[in-house]
C-alpha cells in the first residue's frame, strides 16, 4: 500500500503543479463569488439563486478538472515514457492505477473542499442556512466526480488524451440523460428497441441520482435511503469501471 | 546444463518472437525472430546491433513493458512480471524521461518509496547516489531545467537505488559529453567488479569493448554469440606485441616482425598469432634479448562487427 501512496502523492503534486487546475479553481472562485452580484439583478430569492449557482459551479469545474487533469494520467506517462521506470519497479499494474486513481481523487477533493468552503462562506454571509441537504449535495456531487474519474481513467488507459477527453464528457452527459431511456421505452413498440433501451439503461452510469442540487436549492426533504443507495450504487460502479481499467491496462505493451 | 549453471543464470531468454501491425495495413511485421541467450551471474554483458535492429524491442521484453507473441523470458528464474524479481532490478531505458515537475532530489526520493526503502535508507542512498553521478549541486533544481547529459546520469541513479544485482541498461552512454561518459563508464566498471550482474546495449563499440565480458549481436531480429571479447580467452588471438631491449633490431630472430625501433633502445616486435609464443620466446632469450611485455590483440569488435554484418547480407541474398 505505501507503493499506492506514493504514486498518489505523485499524481497529486503533478496535479497542484499544473497550471490548468489554478485556471479552472479561480474561474469557479469567481463564478460563486459573482453569484451574489447576480442575485441581486434576478427576480426571486436571493440565497436560492446563490444556491443554484454555487453548487452548479461547484459541479461543472469539477468535471472540467476531473476530465482534463484525469485524461493525462495514464496516456501522458506513456506518450512521456515516464512510466517505463515506474512499471519496471516492484510495483504490480494495478498498484499504478489505484496510485494514479487516488491521486487525483485527493486533488478533486481537495478543490472541491476549497470551492465548497467558498461557497458556504459566501452564502453564509448572505444569510443562507448551511442544512444537511446542501451538505449531502456537496457529497454527491464528489461521489459524482468518483465515478466520472473513473471513467476518464478508464479511456485514457488505452487511447489518447484527446479522445479519452471526448468519450468522457459524451458518458457525463449521456450519464445525465439516461433516465430519458426509460421514457423512450414507453413510446417505442418494437420489443428489440425496448430491450435496447433497458439495456443501455442499466449500462449507462445513471448520475442523476447524484444530482441533489434541486433538492437544496428549494429545501426539498431526501426520500428515505436515498444517499445511501446513491453511494453504494456509485462505490460500486466505480469500482467496476476500475476493475475494467485494471484489465484493459494488465495487457497494454508500451512500445 | 548443469543445475549449477541454471541457479547462476540471472537472465534467461527463450525463442523470443515480436510482430507488430504496419500502422496503414495492420499487417504484422516481425522485430525479433527467435532470441536466445542466457546472462550468468556477475557477467557484463553487451548487446550491439545496428539501429532498428531490435535491441530496444528486446530490453523492453525483458523487462516487461511489451509481452512476446512467442518465447519466455525468466529473471533469477522468474517470469518478468514478478515483483520480487523486479526488486533486484535496476533499469535505465533509452533516452530516458521523467517527472520534469520534481527536482532531482525529489525524484529519486520518490522512486526509493516505489522500490520499498525506508526513510533512512532511503536518505543515505539519495545522498550517495548524487554524489556518485556527480550532480549535488542540481538537488534542488526541477528536472526540466537538467541538460540531457544530467538526465541520463541521474536515470542511472535511479537505477542504482536498490543496489541491485542486476543492472539492465539501454544506452547508457547517449547524450552524454566526454566528461560524463568517462564516469559513467568508470560507475559501470566499478559495479562490474563488485560482482554486479550488468546487460546493457550501446551502438558505441569502444564502450563495449572495454566494459564487456561478452557481446552479443541483433541483426535483422535474430541475435548472433560474438563471445568473449578478451582474445586470450576467444582463442582468437590475431597476434602478439613484445617489447624488448638488449637485442637489436637486426638480431631478432624470424618469425617475429620489428614494428617499430624507438630511439630508447625498447623494441617492439609483432609475431603471428599462429606461431608458437612459447618457442619464439625461449628462441629470443637465447639471443639475449630482455622481454618487457607481451600483449596479445584480437581483432577489434568493429572488424568482428562489420564481419558479421556481411555475412548476414551475403547469407540473406543467398537465400
Amino acid at each position: 500500500m505505501s507503493r499506492v501512496w506514493a504514486i498518489a502523492v505523485n499524481t497529486f503534486r503533478e496535479a497542484i503543479r499544473d497550471r490548468i487546475l489554478y485556471l479552472l479553481l479561480v474561474f469557479s472562485l469567481l463564478l460563486i463569488v459573482s453569484s451574489v452580484v447576480l442575485s441581486l439583478l434576478t427576480v426571486g430569492s436571493r440565497v436560492k439563486i446563490i444556491t443554484d449557482i454555487g453548487l452548479a459551479s461547484i459541479s461543472v469545474f469539477g468535471v472540467l478538472i476531473s476530465v482534463f487533469v484525469g485524461i493525462g494520467l495514464v496516456s501522458r506517462e506513456i506518450q512521456r515514457r515516464t512510466i517505463y521506470t515506474v512499471v519496471t519497479k516492484p510495483v504490480y499494474r494495478y498498484q499504478f492505477l489505484l496510485g494514479k486513481y487516488l491521486g487525483l481523487l485527493l486533488t478533486i477533493f481537495c478543490n472541491l473542499a476549497l470551492m465548497s468552503l467558498i461557497f458556504l462562506a459566501v452564502l453564509a454571509w448572505q444569510g443562507g442556512t448551511i442544512g444537511p441537504v446542501l451538505l449531502a449535495a456537496i457529497l454527491m456531487i464528489f461521489l459524482e466526480l468518483v465515478l466520472v474519474t473513473g471513467f476518464a481513467l478508464l479511456f485514457s488507459s488505452f487511447s489518447t488524451p484527446i479522445t479519452s477527453a471526448v468519450f468522457t464528457m459524451a458518458l457525463y452527459v449521456t450519464g445525465h440523460l439516461s433516465g430519458g431511456l426509460l421514457l423512450l421505452k414507453d413510446h417505442v413498440k418494437s420489443e428489440v428497441s425496448r430491450w435496447c433501451c433497458d439495456a443501455l439503461y442499466y449500462l449507462l452510469p445513471n448520475l442523476g441520482l447524484f444530482n441533489l442540487k434541486h433538492h437544496a436549492v428549494h429545501g426539498l426533504p431526501l426520500r428515505e435511503g436515498q444517499l445511501l443507495l446513491a453511494l453504494i450504487y456509485g462505490l460500486l460502479y466505480a469500482g467496476a469501471v476500475f476493475l475494467l481499467s485494471v484489465a484493459v491496462f494488465r495487457r497494454r505493451d508500451f512500445q | 546444463m548443469t543445475g549449477d549453471q541454471t541457479s547462476r543464470d540471472v537472465l534467461r531468454v527463450s525463442g523470443l518472437a515480436k510482430s507488430y501491425p504496419h500502422p496503414m495495413t495492420r499487417k504484422r511485421i516481425p522485430v525479433l525472430k527467435q532470441i536466445d541467450f542466457t546472462v550468468r551471474q556477475g557477467e557484463v554483458f553487451g548487446l550491439i546491433g545496428p539501429n532498428g535492429a531490435g535491441k530496444t524491442t528486446t530490453i523492453k521484453a525483458i523487462m516487461g513493458l511489451i509481452s512476446p507473441d512467442e518465447g519466455e523470458v525468466t529473471l533469477f528464474g522468474r517470469p518478468v512480471s514478478d515483483v520480487e524479481a523486479k526488486a533486484r532490478i535496476g533499469f535505465l531505458p533509452e533516452n530516458p524521461s521523467f517527472y520534469e515537475y520534481l527536482t532531482g532530489e525529489e525524484f529519486l526520493e520518490y522512486y526509493g518509496r516505489l522500490f520499498g526503502l525506508g526513510r533512512a535508507r532511503r536518505r543515505e542512498r539519495v545522498n550517495d547516489l548524487l554524489a556518485l553521478v556527480q550532480l549535488e549541486r542540481a538537488r534542488q533544481l526541477p528536472l526540466r531545467k537538467y541538460s540531457k547529459g544530467m538526465v541520463q546520469r541521474i536515470g542511472l541513479a535511479q537505477a542504482l537505488l536498490n543496489d541491485p544485482e542486476f543492472l539492465v541498461l539501454d544506452e547508457p552512454m547517449s547524450g552524454l559529453d566526454p566528461l560524463g561518459r568517462r564516469l559513467v563508464r568508470r560507475i559501470i566498471q566499478d559495479l562490474g567488479r563488485r560482482g554486479k550482474t550488468i546487460f546493457f546495449t550501446s551502438h558505441i563499440l569502444s564502450d563495449t569493448e572495454v566494459l564487456c565480458h561478452r557481446v552479443s549481436l541483433v541483426v535483422g531480429g535474430r541475435l548472433r554469440d560474438l563471445g568473449s571479447l578478451d582474445p586470450l580467452l576467444s582463442e582468437e588471438v590475431q597476434g602478439y606485441d613484445l617489447v624488448l631491449t638488449g637485442i637489436d633490431a637486426g638480431d631478432v630472430p624470424p618469425p617475429g616482425r620489428v614494428a617499430a625501433d624507438p630511439e630508447d633502445s625498447k623494441l617492439l616486435v609483432v609475431l603471428d598469432g599462429s606461431e608458437d609464443l612459447q618457442s619464439y620466446l625461449l628462441k629470443l632469450f637465447g639471443s639475449g634479448a630482455r622481454l618487457h611485455s607481451v600483449t596479445p590483440h584480437g581483432r577489434s569488435l568493429e572488424d568482428r562487427l562489420v564481419e558479421e554484418l556481411e555475412n548476414g547480407a551475403a547469407g540473406e541474398e543467398g537465400r
